[in-house]
């Protein structure tokens, strides 16, 4: 039997880019579709605002790990053939772009309403007055909440382990079946995801102040 | 596409997915009582309690906050018990969530009592009410006006994540369907079924909890 050594400990490790890089892709992903989603909440269609309303209740009303299982037993249905990278991605993009979308919408309405009025009465498009005036404000308030969310969804790329992504998670379950030194080999995966997402939080966090001083001054 | 959905063999097992759904019920409503009851412990330690308590309970909270639910069942199921601390699935899945929720449920009650302004606990001790008069009128009631929509929204993140449970086979709605794919092959209807009940559940719950605000805690703020 293998005990525990420094090999183990870069096996896990090295899986942290894996993690990296399915939380990179769910980020951008997820951030493009999101921003779709916060516009057609906001917008003036009822349309728009029913259709991803429905999105964003369907994928926060259930649970990440479903939506995984959906798309990869899903996709063969279709026809499609589907390996873990697409289904956890997939997965990742649509359940961030539910939450981002949610977050951004509140954003976008804490814009002062002044702002909207004052770029209707200069007669600006829909996509000016969005582009100048409304999205450049939601950006800076947009931006600590979506830094702290961001550690959501490094938290939740964990789960495409259960499908046999290789990522931190995963990796930690192999080093443990291979050495049975569970307390270790879950605390190391707990660290590194610690030291991964530590970092983000204080930097949210430390946003979040900042705004709040710049209000109140 | 010429795929048959087959819908008969997921609602023949109604009775085991109404189980499992009861079980999902049971675990997020005892995790969450519980984990309300250390995160007040929590939130009073960390707003008033001795330096060393303080460091302890944000230890705990950043760790929790900043790692994976799944990794912190992973650590109550798979390594406590190697350390001589064994407990069945359910148990194990409990205590996962009642930490979990513990770390988030703090802050956000923390966030509660900082909110109330101090002159309201000084108005409430110049009209001479008794301390736990004042806690439980000018402290407690308003607090929890404040915080009712993120703890509501806190226990259904937690009701959701609790599918991952399933993961230790703790016989909640999440493991009833892995069972059932693993007898029928219908692993799409399967989860489709699933996946509607959570959400089911989830708007449930968050219609139920918007019906007790309404009825106990809309009353006007005065500001």
């Amino acid at each position: 039997m293998r005990t525990f050594g420094f090999p183990e400990f870069l096996f896990i490790l090295e899986a942290a880019k894996w993690t990296l890089a399915l939380s990179a892709i769910a980020f951008v992903g997820g951030a493009i579709l999101g921003l779709i989603i916060a516009l057609m909440r906001t917008s003036e269609s009822t349309w728009a605002r029913g259709v991803s309303t429905t999105f964003i209740q369907i994928f926060q009303g259930t649970p990440l790990l479903l939506q995984l299982f959906l798309v990869f037993f899903g996709a063969p249905v279709l026809g499609l053939d589907i390996n873990p990278w697409v289904a956890a991605g997939v997965a990742l993009v649509l359940n961030s772009a539910a939450f981002l979308g949610e977050i951004w919408r509140g954003c976008i309405e804490a814009v002062p309403r002044g702002q909207w009025e004052a770029a209707e009465a200069l007669s600006l498009k829909y996509s000016a007055r969005m582009r100048d005036v409304v999205l450049p404000q939601a950006f800076k308030i947009a931006l600590a909440p979506t830094v702290g969310y961001l550690v959501q969804i490094i938290k939740g790329t964990s789960l495409a382990a259960i499908i046999g992504f290789v990522e931190v998670t995963r990796a930690g379950q192999i080093v443990n079946n291979a050495t049975f030194q569970p307390l270790i080999v879950f605390s190391v995966v707990a660290a590194i995801y610690f030291a991964i997402c530590w970092p983000l939080s204080l930097l949210a966090g430390r946003m979040e102040r900042k705004r709040a001083q710049a209000l109140a001054r | 596409m010429n795929y048959q959905f087959q819908f008969d063999a997921v609602f023949a097992a109604w009775p085991l997915l109404l189980k499992g759904t009861w079980i999902t019920i049971q675990l997020s409503l005892s995790a969450t009582l519980i984990g309300l009851v250390v995160a007040i412990f929590c939130a009073w330690g960390k707003t008033s309690g001795p330096g060393w308590l303080r460091f302890v309970i944000n230890a705990y909270i950043e760790v929790i906050r900043n790692t994976p639910f799944l990794v912190q069942l992973f650590f109550f199921f798979f390594a406590l018990p190697a350390v001589g601390l064994r407990w069945s699935p359910q148990t194990a899945a409990l205590v996962a969530m009642v930490v979990n929720l513990g770390a988030y449920a703090t802050e956000i009650i923390r966030a509660g009592i900082e909110s109330i302004p101090k002159g309201q606990i000084e108005a409430g001790r110049a009209l001479n009410l008794k301390p736990w008069e004042i806690f439980r009128f000018v402290i407690i009631k308003p607090a929890l006006k404040a915080i009712y929509p993120a703890l509501t929204s806190q226990f259904i993140l937690l009701m959701l994540s609790s599918a991952v449970v399933s993961v230790i086979s703790a016989d909640d709605l999440t493991s009833v369907a892995a069972n059932l794919q693993s007898q029928t092959f219908r692993s799409f209807e399967i989860y489709i079924v699933v996946a509607a009940i959570y959400l089911a559940l989830a708007l449930a719950f968050s219609a139920m909890f918007k019906l007790i605000y309404k009825r106990t805690l809309n009353y006007p703020d005065r500001r």
